[in-house]
């Protein structure tokens, strides 16, 4: 049986399981801490830095997806210092690439777009970095275009630990970091691809999207993805 | 009380955030009660005039009349609204930023040409290197994200302006 822990979220005392994580423990229990790299289902990776807390006696900000709870935790997730990093690390995201929502399939759909409105971000206050960035339609259903991928990797673990293919990677260091298929193969020549779409269905943005949908037309559906490995924890 | 004034201009954008300020409906008449719209292109005048309470800017500062335009507004207004996405992150037009734009006319008007090919100097204003958003060019006091946004909303942001309020649009807009 798993150890049963105390810990604090915003000031309340909520039961959770050692193991758990507190992003998991904070989501079991309807309290809000925004993540974009997180999915249910899914190793978490701590990639966004999104859902960064306090947590009480630590000089440092934490990640809530990476971080196990244990007992007595204290966990603050919303003081204005962390609304005000919040915003800032969206900001830094549209600017990265070309986030261009009114052209976009995923508009409407899209977790970066929703989590910048309910961030209250209205305009971005750094300078836009407007990368040259190409599109992956080589393959016949689907298609990536790197302008909108955010890095957050979820197609990459998708791949690997549910569908067992692990097509994708991401190659290159810092802002010269590009998601790849099949080591710099287009994604129609990926011979390990299964063509199964839950890279494309996990995508929090419209970087991967269905072939043949136009603005605001490509609706995802993520929770099927988790579903998978909920069912296989039963086996 | 004399009525307050309200600028709107068009810089880099396709004009469908003017179109969705005319989708207000009735709405104009309760705006058109508190203040007249002294410059635009919905109206005749031909120079932004002194005094302008609130301008309206549609568009992304893409050329060097774009620029003038939106410095004029803002030396002649009290209040600078970015309206709608190209104004607010540079949208549609910056697509063409990672391109040079010397490149980038040589493509369109030699390349792509099948009569007279030549890149047009006479009567168009230079382009910038870059279509960037409104506040890199001049101060902004409030953004009204979206393409376009949404005529309530303008509506709102217009009324909130004309009693002297600082509209909260905050979590009510998104990009797109």
């Amino acid at each position: 049986m798993t150890e049963k822990v105390k810990i604090r979220i915003d000031g309340e005392v909520i039961a959770a399981s050692a193991g758990q994580t507190i992003l998991e423990v904070a989501r079991a229990n309807n309290k809000y801490i925004p993540a974009l790299c997180y999915m249910e289902g899914l190793s978490a990776v701590g990639a966004c830095r999104l859902c960064m807390v306090e947590v009480s006696g630590v000089g440092r900000l934490l990640p809530a997806c990476t971080t196990p709870v244990q007992e007595g935790l204290a966990v603050a997730t919303s003081s204005p210092q962390l609304q005000s990093y919040r915003k800032i690390t969206l900001e830094l995201l549209l600017v990265e690439r070309n986030h261009v929502c009114a052209v976009c399939v995923s508009s409407g759909h899209c977790e970066l777009q929703a989590l910048a409105q309910d961030h209250g971000v209205t305009h971005v206050r750094y300078p836009y970095n407007y990368p040259r960035l190409t599109v992956d339609t080589t393959h016949p259903r689907y298609v990536l275009d790197h302008n909108r991928c955010v890095l957050c990797s979820r197609c990459v673990r998708t791949c690997a630990e549910i569908e067992g293919a692990h097509v994708w990677d991401i190659a290159g260091r810092g802002i010269r970091s590009r998601l790849v298929s099949e080591l710099q193969r287009p994604w129609g020549e990926a011979t390990t691809c299964t063509s199964c779409g839950k890279c494309v269905q996990a995508c929090p943005t419209g970087a991967m999207a269905e072939k043949g949908w136009g603005v605001e037309e490509m609706t995802k559906k993520r929770a099927a993805v988790s579903r998978l490995t909920s069912m296989r924890e039963g086996q | 009380m004399d009525k307050l004034k309200i600028g709107t201009c068009w810089l880099d954008g396709c004009s469908g955030c003017h179109m969705s300020l005319l989708d207000i409906d009735e709405g104009i008449v309760a705006v058109l009660n508190k203040a007249d719209i002294v410059f635009g292109p919905l109206v005749d005048a031909q120079e932004w005039p002194d005094g302008v309470d609130v301008a309206l800017i549609e568009g992304a500062v893409s050329n060097q009349d774009d620029l003038k335009l939106a410095q004029t507004a803002r030396a002649h207004s009290k209040v600078v609204v970015a309206l709608g996405d190209c104004a607010v992150t540079g949208n549609v037009p910056s697509l063409r930023n990672g391109i040079p734009v010397r490149k980038l006319l040589e493509r369109v008007y030699v390349e792509g040409a099948t009569v007279r090919p030549g890149v047009p100097t006479d009567g168009v204003p230079t382009l910038l290197k870059q279509a960037e958003p409104l506040h890199s060019a001049i101060e902004v006091d409030v953004y009204v994200p979206g393409c376009p946004p949404k005529p309530n909303s303008i509506l709102l942001v217009l009324n909130e302006l004309l009693e002297g309020r600082e509209p909260d649009v905050g979590s009510k807009l998104r990009f797109g």
